[in-house]
C-alpha cells in the first residue's frame, strides 16, 4: 500500500524520525487554520505540497479539472517564504485540479489533499532509501550525496555515488554501519551525530511499520546542522496488514481505479488496462500469460484478473460484472486450469453467471484439467454466447475470431450462439488421462 | 533418479488438521506420497484420517512439534499449510528439527518474516546443515509417480526427462500438461513461488537439474519483476549443456503495478519481460513467445539436441550416459514431429506415423 507524504511523515515521526512538519488540508476552508497552526509553532515561511501517489510533483503541471487543456498553474510543490497570501492563491489553484507529472501519465491525478508545510532553509540535499534487496533477501540501505534527483538516474549515471549497507536480519542495523553511511555521505560535526540518530530511527520505523520501501529524498542538512526528512515516501507490505489493523484507514481509495476498488470488495485481484479483450483466469502467472496470449492473438488485454484457486459461480459472476463495466471490452476470454478444481463445476458456474448477466460480447471459455470434456459439453449446450476452447493455442485463435465477429456485429443486436465445437488437433487435444 | 524428492522421501505435514492441510494431505496420500506424520500443536499423540469429503487412504500420526515427528518417524521433508501469520515460524521450526526439504505452500507471508526465516535457513546451512527450502506461495515439488509434495494436480504429470522450474502455479500446470500431452513427461517439477523472498531461486533449481543425470532438458517459467531469471541465465551460459527453454509471463503488464504475485512488479523500469528475455537469449536459452508453445518448444529442442548429438557421438569419445539415452530414442520421433508441428496429437502414436 502506498502512502501520501503527510501520512508517511506522521508515521515516521512516531519513531522519532525528524521530519519537515505541516498540516494536511482537504478544503481551502482550512487553509488559514493550517497557517495559524504552523505560525503558532514558530513557523514563518511555508511550502504548499500536492499530495498524490506519484513522484515528480515539483516539476509537474496542474490542469483544470473540467478543462484538461487549460493549465491552472505550473508546479505541484511551491515554496512561498513568508508570503502567505500568494501561497493561498496558489493552493486555491491546485486543490481539486489535476496534477500531471512524468510518473502519473497524461491522465494525471486529482489533488485532493494539500500539505501546508514549514519552509526550511538548508544547505544540502542528500538521498536515503531502505528496501529489500531481492538478490540476497536482505534489507539494504542506500545513501547518496546526490539528493533531490531520482535514484534511478544516479544509479545509471554515477553509480559510484551510491553507498549501500546490507542489514543482517539476525542482528539488525549496527552502529558501525550507521557510521559507514555517515562518513560515506561526508557528514561531520553536529550533522554527523544527528544522522546516526536519524538512520537508527528510520530503520526501526521500517521494521516496525512492516514497510516494503522507505525513501527520503531529499534528506536535508539544515542551516543549523540538523538532519531532516524534507520528503518521505513509504510503501507498506500488504501481506502484513493483519499486524496493523489501523493502517486500513490510510488507504486512499481516490488514488485507485474505481473498478479495482470494486473488485477488491469481492476478493478479486483485478487491474484495469486499456485493451479490448477482458480476461478472467485462475492464478497470477497464468493470468499474465493469458494477457500475453491475447496480445499475440491480435487483441490487447483489457485487464488482469486473477479469480484465485476456486473459480466458483459467485466469483465468476462478479468477475463478469467488473470486466463488463469497462466499455472498451469487445470480447472476453475465460481461462481456467482446473487442476484439483473440477472443470464441470466451473463450467456450471460460468453458465449460471452468464444467465444472470446480459453479456453482449462473445465469451471464449477455455477450461482444462479434471472433467474438461464434460465442461465443454455444458458450455456448448448452454444456448448462450459461449465459445468453448480446448488448448491455449485454440483459445488464442478463437479470441481472434471473436474480435472479428465483434467488429462485424458492432452496433447490431446480441450475437447468436456460436457453434465452434470441433476440437482442433492441437497438441493437447490428446486427452490428458 | 530425480531432484530432491523421490519414493523414499518421508513427509511430515505441518498444519495437517486445518482445511487446506486436510484436503491436500488426502490428495498427496492418494498420489502415493509417503506421508509419515502430521503436526498440529496440541493434538500430539492422536491419529488423523481426514474429515468430511477429504478422508485419508490411511490414518496419519499427529505430533505436537516437528521435532517430535522427526524423532518418531525419521521424516526428512515437510510441507507447510500453516496460515500466513505463523508460517515463518513453521519454516524455522522445520529447519531447526533437521528437515532437509521444506516446502511452504502458504501465501501472503509478510516480507519481514520471510527475511528472518530465509536467514535462519542460510545460517543453518552455513553451519553444516543440509536444508533445501522451497517457496513460499508456491505449488510445491513433484517427482511424477513417486512423490508429490504440494497442491498441484497429480494426474497431469507423467514420468519423464524434462525438469520444470516455475514462479507460478497454474502456469506451471499448463506447461506440465503440454509436455505430458506431447509424451515427454517430467523428471521433477519445482514451483519456486512468486514472492520477493523465496528459499529456492531459479539458479538453485537450475543447478539441481543440471546435475541430475535423468533430466535432459530444463523448462524455466519466469515472470516480470526482480532479476532471478537473469541470474539463472548467466549460470546456464557458463555451466549448462542441456537445452534450457524459457518463458516470461507479463510482457503486457504495465510498469509499477503488482500483478497478483507480490514479486511481480516492474520497478523503476527494471524487471521487464523484454529485458529478461534478451538476457536469456544472449545466454543461449531458447525463449518462447506464446504460453501456448511451451511444450512444443521443449520437444523441438530435445529433438534438435538428439539430432546434433547423434553424429557427434562417433567423433567424440566423451559422450555421457545421459545424452546417449536421448539419442537412442529421440531421432525416431523427430521426423514425424517436424511434419506435423501444429497438429501432432503426440502421445506415442506420433512415432507410429513414421
Amino acid at each position: 500500500m502506498k502512502l501520501h507524504e503527510y501520512q508517511a511523515k506522521e508515521l515516521l515521526q512516531k519513531y522519532g524520525v525528524a521530519i519537515q512538519g505541516g498540516v494536511p488540508i482537504k478544503s481551502m476552508d482550512h487553509f488559514d487554520n493550517a497557517v495559524e497552526t504552523l505560525k503558532a509553532n514558530g513557523v514563518n515561511q511555508i511550502v504548499v505540497k500536492s499530495q498524490i501517489h506519484a513522484g515528480g510533483r515539483g516539476k509537474g503541471t496542474v490542469y483544470h479539472k473540467h478543462n484538461r487543456n487549460e493549465v491552472a498553474v505550473e508546479g505541484g510543490v511551491k515554496f512561498f517564504g513568508d508570503n502567505f497570501e500568494k501561497a493561498k492563491d496558489y493552493a486555491g489553484k491546485v486543490l481539486g485540479n489535476i496534477l500531471v507529472t512524468h510518473q502519473t501519465g497524461a491522465e494525471g491525478k486529482e489533488v485532493q489533499t494539500l500539505f501546508i508545510a514549514e519552509g526550511l532553509d538548508y544547505k544540502k540535499e542528500l538521498y536515503l532509501g531502505i528496501l529489500l534487496d531481492r538478490t540476497n533477501s536482505k534489507n539494504v540501505i542506500m545513501a547518496s550525496i546526490e539528493g533531490g534527483v531520482e535514484i534511478e538516474t544516479v544509479a545509471e549515471e554515477t553509480p559510484e555515488k551510491i553507498i549501500k549497507i546490507w542489514v543482517d536480519p539476525g542482528t539488525g542495523l549496527e552502529d558501525f554501519q550507521a557510521r559507514q553511511l555517515a562518513f560515506g555521505l561526508g557528514l561531520e560535526g553536529a550533522a554527523y551525530k544527528d544522522f546516526l540518530k536519524f538512520i537508527k530511527n528510520l530503520y526501526t520505523a521500517y521494521e516496525g511499520l512492516d514497510a516494503s520501501m522507505i525513501e527520503v529524498n531529499p534528506m536535508i542538512i539544515t542551516n543549523d546542522d540538523k538532519i531532516m526528512a524534507l520528503d518521505a515516501k513509504v510503501t507498506l507490505d500488504d501481506n502484513a496488514t493483519f499486524r496493523h489493523k489501523d493502517f486500513e484507514e490510510l488507504r486512499d481509495l481516490n488514488e485507485e481505479d474505481p473498478l479495482e476498488v470494486e473488485a477488491s470488495k469481492f476478493n478479486l485481484n483485478y487491474i484495469k488496462l486499456d485493451g479490448n479483450v477482458g480476461c478472467m483466469v485462475n492464478g497470477a502467472g497464468l493470468a499474465m500469460g493469458t494477457m500475453d496470449l491475447i496480445k499475440l492473438a491480435g487483441g490487447s488485454p483489457a485487464n488482469f484478473l486473477d479469480v484465485g484457486g476456486t473459480a466458483n459461480p459467485t466469483t465468476v459472476e462478479n468477475g463478469f460484472r467488473i470486466i463488463l463495466s469497462d466499455p472498451n471490452v469487445k470480447a472476453i476470454l475465460i481461462n481456467v486450469f482446473g487442476g484439483i478444481v473440477r472443470c464441470d463445476r466451473v463450467a456450471n458456474g460460468v453458465v449460471q453467471a452468464a444467465k444472470n448477466i446480459d453479456i453482449r460480447v462473445p465469451v471464449v471459455v477455455r477450461l482444462q484439467g479434471t472433467n474438461a470434456v464434460e465442461a465443454r459439453e455444458i458450455l456448448d449446450n448452454s444456448g448462450l454466447n459461449l465459445i468453448s476452447a480446448d488448448t491455449l493455442a485454440d483459445a488464442a485463435q478463437k479470441v481472434n475470431m471473436a474480435l472479428q465477429m465483434a467488429e462485424q456485429n458492432s452496433g447490431e443486436e446480441v450475437i447468436e450462439t456460436v457453434e465452434i465445437v470441433e476440437i482442433t488437433e492441437t497438441e493437447s487435444a490428446v486427452n490428458l488421462n | 533418479m530425480s531432484v530432491l524428492v523421490n519414493k523414499k522421501t518421508k513427509v511430515v505435514v505441518q498444519g495437517i488438521t486445518g482445511g487446506e492441510g486436510t484436503f491436500h494431505c488426502s490428495q498427496m496420500l492418494q498420489y502415493g506420497t509417503n506421508v509419515v506424520a502430521g503436526v498440529t500443536p496440541g493434538k500430539g499423540g492422536t491419529e488423523y484420517s481426514g474429515k468430511g469429503e477429504d478422508m485419508f487412504t490411511r490414518p496419519v500420526p499427529v505430533f505436537n512439534t516437528v521435532k517430535d515427528a522427526v524423532d518418531a518417524t525419521g521424516a526428512d521433508a515437510s510441507v507447510i499449510f500453516v496460515p500466513a501469520p505463523f508460517a515463518a515460524d513453521a519454516i524455522i521450526e522445520a529447519a531447526d528439527a533437521g528437515i532437509h526439504v521444506i516446502v511452504c505452500i502458504t501465501e501472503g507471508i509478510p516480507t519481514k518474516d520471510m527475511i528472518r526465516a530465509y536467514d535462519f535457513v542460510q545460517k543453518k546451512n552455513s553451519q553444516g546443515g543440509n536444508v533445501r527450502f522451497i517457496g513460499p506461495n508456491c505449488p510445491g515439488i513433484i517427482t511424477p509417480d513417486e512423490c508429490k509434495i504440494g497442491i498441484m494436480p497429480g494426474f497431469i504429470h507423467k514420468k519423464g526427462r524434462v525438469g520444470v522450474i516455475s514462479r507460478s502455479g497454474t502456469l506451471t500446470y499448463e506447461a506440465v500438461a503440454q509436455t505430458t500431452a506431447l509424451g515427454l513427461g517430467q523428471s521433477t517439477c519445482i514451483g519456486i513461488g512468486g514472492d520477493p523472498v523465496i528459499g529456492t531461486r531459479f539458479i538453485d533449481a537450475m543447478k539441481l537439474f543440471n546435475e541430475d543425470p535423468n533430466t535432459d532438458a530444463i523448462l524455466m517459467i519466469g515472470e516480470i519483476g526482480g532479476s532471478a531469471e537473469e541470474e539463472a541465465a548467466y549460470y546456464v551460459k557458463k555451466n549448462v549443456k542441456k537445452p534450457v527453454i524459457g518463458f516470461i509471463a507479463g510482457r503486457t503488464a504495465p510498469p509499477g503495478r503488482r500483478m497478483g504475485h507480490a514479486g511481480a512488479i516492474i520497478a523503476g523500469g527494471k524487471g521487464t519481460a523484454e529485458e529478461k528475455l534478451a538476457v536469456m537469449r544472449s545466454c543461449g536459452i531458447i525463449t518462447v513467445e506464446s504460453p501456448a508453445d511451451l511444450g512444443i518448444t521443449v520437444k523441438n529442442a530435445l529433438d534438435k539436441k538428439a539430432k546434433k548429438t547423434a553424429p557427434k557421438k562417433t567423433v567424440k569419445k566423451s559422450a555421457k550416459p545421459a545424452p546417449k539415452k536421448a539419442e537412442a530414442k529421440k531421432p525416431v520421433k523427430k521426423a514425424a514431429v517436424k511434419k506435423s508441428v501444429k497438429k501432432a496429437p503426440a502421445k506415442k502414436k506420433t512415432t507410429a506415423k513414421k
